[in-house]
């Protein structure tokens, strides 16, 4: 399979001496989901805006399908959406026009703008809004516009930075399910965010960026095999003892009906065995932590 | 390309029409007033300038002067919202060229000057018979006028950073060398010194121009005129377009 993404030696440096990306390379293969993670300031948004023409690159060379950008810039422009972190549309227009002017600028008629609009408010749940300003939407409103905006020239790559703050969990997962279906569609899906349950959740494939460097890239299953150990909280309809007994496995009481876990090497089941026997029945099972979040945090040093 | 730069030209007129309170009707309310109390209440006192009455002689000049500030204005506060509220992204990831993007700011405000311009006009018809000498020089008059300015506002836009950076060019440089371009006066009423100093003020050649379109003299050859436009509009288009390409203050 070629690549939708291919940057090499990729650096950026600001006005102010700032070096926000060095020696970056990344291939990103068509088809895939690929998380681009980072804290705030790795350079995650500095690469993005590179990447869709809003920022100059200091050296190195990005191509997308293919195509050289510094000598095929428009096409490249043609094959990218971008739904960007910060809000970045007129507050004053409506919002049927600000898909249909988009589209003007890639190339397509009114009429034809017009139909492609229609359809992407009726899946953004906004067409009934269709004719207000968008300084009138809320947050997760003005998210989904910047999607629907994103995909009206029918790109072939999508880049979502941050693409669900703000969003309310019901409508997080209705975004969540249009995305796998365009990834399933063939579309490229590059994203960046801050909810790792949501990379975790979507993702294929991961890049972890850390003062502009990727320090990581590999698949997400790989890279959460590599966390072995599970913190679970376990909960009982009946009152815990106020001494927990000694055990193969660490135990904390957190209140009289439940204690947190740390399983590394004993597995879920070998644990309420080990439990049950003490006389402790567990009722309920549920995780205490984000695997991605954990080694996130131990690859940018955050923790040991 | 011609589908961009239409979709520039009509975003930027439903723009300004849908705020027409603030952006066409007071124009119109200010130069009637004008025209009121210097053409009618005053102009005759003041008697016969350049051959014609005073009234007759000042409304070519207020026109210019509603489609100078108009162009003007349109580009200048439509460019730097784009910037400020960073929507000037949606045309920087597309596959527009900047010349596109520039025309099409360009026309957006060319169709505001027309559009103030034309309202004063026909605001003005109803106290005044008008004639016009020559609806040639009368139209590119206007239409270079309009490119001109619409040109400087948006080189002002480029490089403002702040809502006052967007008003210190009209009220401090555009607004004198509006009124001191012989708008309300003929430079021949003034001292040699100062009738010579008034011809480094390019305004003083579309005024002197537009106002011949309308009552067919003037103190200049109409081509000096549209000479002095012409290389003016092709200046500020080239400084436009490297500024655009260039990114400043747009991209880093």
């Amino acid at each position: 399979m070629s690549e939708a993404l291919l940057i090499s030696n990729l650096t950026k440096t600001y006005a102010n001496n700032l070096q926000a990306l060095s020696q970056i390379n990344l291939r990103i293969e068509q088809g895939d989901f690929f998380a681009l993670l980072g804290s705030n300031g790795a350079g995650k948004t500095t690469m993005i805006g590179i990447i869709c023409s809003l920022l100059n690159k200091s050296s190195g060379k990005v191509e997308v399908l293919g195509r050289d950008q510094s000598t095929h810039l428009n096409e490249v422009k043609r094959l990218i959406g971008l739904m960007p972190q910060e809000f970045n549309f007129n507050p004053f227009e409506p919002i049927e026009e600000i898909l249909i002017n988009q589209a003007g600028y890639y190339g397509i008629k009114r009429s034809q703008a017009k139909v492609q609009a229609e359809a992407l408010l009726k899946r953004m749940e906004l067409w009934p809004k269709r004719l207000e300003m968008a300084k009138s939407l809320s947050g997760g409103m003005k998210r989904r516009l910047m999607l629907a905006r994103a995909l009206i020239h029918q790109p072939k790559i999508l880049i979502l930075d941050e693409p669900s703050a703000g969003v309310d969990v019901e409508i997080r997962r209705s975004m969540w399910r249009f995305l796998r279906e365009l990834n399933a569609q063939g579309m490229t899906i590059i994203l960046t965010t801050h909810y790792l349950e949501e990379a975790e959740s979507l993702c294929r494939n991961i890049a972890i960026l850390d003062k502009g460097e990727i320090i990581e890239k590999t698949s997400m299953k790989k890279l959460l095999a590599r966390v072995s150990q599970q913190v679970l909280i376990l909960e009982s309809n009946e009152q815990l003892p106020a001494q927990l007994p000694e055990l193969d496995f660490k135990i904390k009481r957190l209140d009289e009906y439940s204690v947190q876990v740390i399983l590394d090497g004993v597995t879920i089941t070998q644990a309420l065995g080990a439990l049950s026997a003490k006389g402790i029945e567990i009722e309920h099972v549920r995780s205490a932590q984000n695997r991605l979040e954990t080694l996130f945090l131990r690859l940018t040093s955050k923790v040991d | 390309m011609w589908i961009a730069y239409k979709t520039i030209v009509i975003k930027e007129i439903l723009r300004f029409s849908r705020i027409w309170v603030q952006t066409i009707f007071p124009p119109i309310i200010t130069t009637s007033l004008y025209l009121l109390i210097f053409g009618g209440l005053m102009g005759e006192r003041i008697g016969d300038m350049q051959g014609v009455n005073y009234l007759h002689f000042i409304i070519p000049g207020i026109i210019l002067m509603t489609v100078i500030q108009n162009s003007y204005a349109n580009t200048v506060s439509s460019f730097f919202l784009a910037k400020f509220n960073h929507s000037i992204e949606e045309l920087l990831i597309s596959p527009v060229s900047y010349w596109v993007i520039l025309m099409g700011y360009v026309s957006g405000g060319i169709a505001r000057g027309f559009t103030v311009g034309l309202g004063v006009f026909i605001a003005v018809s109803f106290f005044v018979e008008l004639q016009i000498y020559s609806v040639f020089i009368v139209f590119t008059t206007f239409l270079l006028t309009a490119i001109l300015f619409s040109l400087a506002g948006f080189i002002n836009a480029v490089f403002a950073q702040s809502f006052d950076d967007i008003s210190i060019v009209p009220t401090f440089i555009l607004m004198p060398m509006t009124y001191l371009g012989g708008m309300f006066y003929s430079i021949e009423i003034l001292p040699e010194f100062w009738q010579y100093l008034s011809k480094f003020n390019p305004i003083y050649y579309m005024v002197d121009s537009f106002r011949m379109g309308f009552l067919g003299s003037s103190t200049t050859d109409f081509w000096v005129s549209m000479t002095v436009l012409s290389s003016m509009i092709v200046i500020l288009a080239i400084v436009a377009f490297y500024l655009l390409k260039k990114g400043v203050n747009i991209k880093t």
